[in-house]
């Protein structure tokens, strides 16, 4: 098997938070400790709550800002400085796509031209060559030229998300970082998105980072599924498997919340608690508060992220421990 | 079963653009109904036109009767009664339907001097009750909160409470919990059709969410460019969907078990408002048109016991359905 594209090593982020004007600034580990492999041609699905760092991890994965510990390396290299040639030689392999295209698109600008920027940017081809690489966009994402004079008020949700797909291949990139990019779309146009960016993936044979909160369109595109909880890792493996049997108390609960027509709600898993505030985050595993199954241990010691079999890795002291007396 | 609200014919216009094109609902005590469609399909329209709360530019026809009484153009003083008291609404975006400024406290026995008859120390215990009920914990204390002071998942909960504040008849619950995290979600529909169970109160459940709809009510009815296509019994709507936009939808949503097969996703977007197609909405985007859905717009007829489709191709719907079971 080739070397991953993507290798993330324990890479860490926090911010400073002030409570009040006047307040003492608490730091706030965002991502704390994360590791990742996405071997190429493949789609790593991210998982979690809100505030559980899954996008600061795209950002950094990306870029977009720099770990405070930790590395992540892009084809077998450490990211360039940011600012250099190297690094914007980099940027163009790897591009990003977000939740809110019309956010992303200028209002005032015709959509073929934003498609054409980043060859602008990156100086890729001659004038002609860019607007015939402006055309087989949008006919790779399914749209006409008659779509590409238009502005983004005038498309709707699903076409300007497919603009802003587009524009992220321009540079012909191997490696694309999706945050929620079909949350805000009605169900029947992520359908559409999503076979649209699976057929792409196969066609252009694309890297995919794809974060999101809803489990179905996750396990729909990617091969391997990680699980955030407050910044770091508590579960991992194929995608699949996982969602048919998970092992972490906060994937089982996340899958049984999941709600599916013509599933009954018997056996529902329902989380007691709010989502932990990352600015306080619990000693020990900071799902122990709201764990169903916690125990003493899981107060005062943090679990590791440990293999348990197959490819799957579960931090969580009932789960590895219980791996562990099995072995022995 | 009693019947409680009765719909019909409710058309809205905004600025002569139609929006909501003859929608026909009746609800039974303690019945839940779920409505699911995409943004712009009218489902929360019909309810805001039928509680009179659309601006006075939005031109409103049809009939809405509660137990036999119109309430469509009600006068004010009637429909103060008719809303908090006998229907409340939440919505999905809790934290603006509060007062920043005011204490859970105010909000809570404001509604509750409004529409019961209680005094003094009554209203606050009443309050204190409600809190407990939609479990907030210490709500003595948690009553002198402000509303930031809660997370969204809480805020959700004290909406409910305000909600029920009035023992109201039925309640509408516009996405609830779209704007929550899943595991809070799970919490507030768990609340919802506990409390829905203890007041024997019926609820009207808003949603784009298939799952959650599917879950928590008895019947469901879909809507698409102002209008309901097809109504059926939940467990039956999902397991063979009829109209063709019903099917769609179903399709369109990724199994989270089972093999992963290629979604169906459903060509095209929904028509604008002001250039509605001839005959069939949805006409355009289906796969199963034929030369007569271009001419008139179907109407809702019955297909089954309680079931409902507005298609004049339901027959063939069905028949592929099952060809595509049989493959």
């Amino acid at each position: 098997m080739s070397a991953p594209l993507v290798e993330v090593s324990t890479i860490s982020r926090s911010y400073s938070m002030r409570s009040g004007m006047f307040g003492r600034a608490t730091a706030v580990h965002a991502v704390d400790g994360v590791s990742l492999t996405i071997a190429r041609g493949q789609t790593l699905g991210l998982v979690g709550e809100s505030g559980s760092g899954k996008s600061t991890t795209g950002r950094i994965v990306l870029g977009l800002e720099p770990p405070d510990r930790g590395e992540v390396r892009f084809d077998g290299k450490p990211m360039a400085a940011p600012g250099t040639a190297a690094w914007r030689a980099q940027r163009a392999r790897m591009q990003m796509i977000f939740q809110d295209p019309l956010g992303a698109l200028d209002r005032r600008l015709p959509v073929a031209t934003q498609i054409r920027e980043p060859l602008d940017i990156h100086g890729l081809g001659t004038p002609a060559e860019r607007a015939e690489r402006v055309r087989e966009l949008l006919r790779a994402v399914e749209l006409t030229p008659a779509h590409g004079v238009r502005y983004p008020g005038a498309l709707s949700g699903g076409q300007r998300q497919r603009i802003v797909l587009a524009r992220a291949l321009a540079t012909k990139p191997d490696f694309l970082v999706c945050d929620e990019p079909v949350s805000a779309l009605d169900v029947s146009i992520q359908a559409q998105v999503v076979n649209l960016l699976a057929d792409l993936q196969a066609q252009l044979g694309l890297t995919l980072l794809f974060i999101s909160h809803d489990l179905r369109v996750v396990r729909q595109i990617s091969n391997v599924v990680a699980v955030m909880y407050l910044g770091r890792i508590v579960e991992i493996g194929s995608a699949d498997d996982l969602f048919a049997r998970p092992e972490h108390p906060y994937t089982q609960a996340l899958v049984s919340a999941s709600p599916a027509p013509g599933r009954r709600s018997a056996g529902r898993i329902v989380l007691s608690g709010d989502p932990p505030n990352p600015a306080a985050r619990p000693k020990g595993c900071a799902f122990h508060p709201r764990c169903p199954r916690a125990i003493a241990r899981c107060a005062s010691e943090v679990p590791a992220l440990e293999a348990v079999g197959g490819n799957r890795q579960v931090a969580c002291h009932l789960v590895t421990g219980a791996a562990t007396r099995d072995a022995a | 079963m009693p019947q409680l609200v009765s719909i019909r014919d409710l058309r809205v216009a905004f600025s002569g653009v139609p929006v909501l094109r003859g929608v026909d609902i009746n609800l039974h005590k303690g019945e839940a109904l779920g409505l699911v469609g995409e943004s712009g399909s009218g489902k929360s329209v019909t309810w805001l036109a039928a509680l009179g709360l659309l601006p006075r530019h939005a031109k409103v026809t049809g009939s809405v009767r509660l137990e036999g009484r119109e309430i469509l153009g009600a006068p004010a003083t009637e429909l103060d009664h008719v809303r908090g008291g006998r229907i409340a609404m939440i919505f999905q975006d809790p934290a603006s339907a509060l007062n920043p400024v005011l204490t859970i406290r105010r909000q809570l026995c404001e509604a509750l001097a409004l529409h019961r008859d209680l005094q003094g120390n009554a209203v606050k215990a009443e309050a204190r009750r409600l809190l407990d009920l939609v479990g907030i914990p210490d709500a003595g204390r948690r009553l002198e909160a402000y509303p930031h002071e809660f997370s969204g998942g809480q805020v959700q909960r004290i909406m409910i409470a305000m909600a029920l504040a009035g023992n109201p008849d039925l309640l509408i619950a516009d996405e609830p919990t779209t704007a929550l995290d899943a595991t809070i979600q799970a919490q507030i529909l768990e609340l919802l059709s506990t409390v829905r169970r203890e007041m024997s109160m019926a609820m009207v459940l808003i949603s784009h969410d298939l799952g959650v709809v599917a879950e928590n009510c008895d019947r469901v009815a879909v809507m698409y460019a102002g209008r309901i296509v097809e109504q059926a019994p939940s467990n039956q709507l999902f397991a063979d969907p009829v109209h063709p936009y019903a099917q769609g939808l179903i399709g369109a949503l990724p199994p989270l078990d089972g093999p992963r097969r290629r979604l169906t996703a459903i060509p095209g977007t929904v028509p604008d408002p002001a250039h509605m197609p001839d005959g069939c909405a949805f006409a355009p985007r289906c796969a199963l048109a034929a030369e007569p859905c271009g001419l008139a717009a179907p109407s809702l007829a019955p297909i089954a016991n309680d079931r409902t489709v507005a298609c004049i191709r339901a027959e063939a719907s069905r028949r592929a359905l099952l060809g595509i079971a049989a493959e």
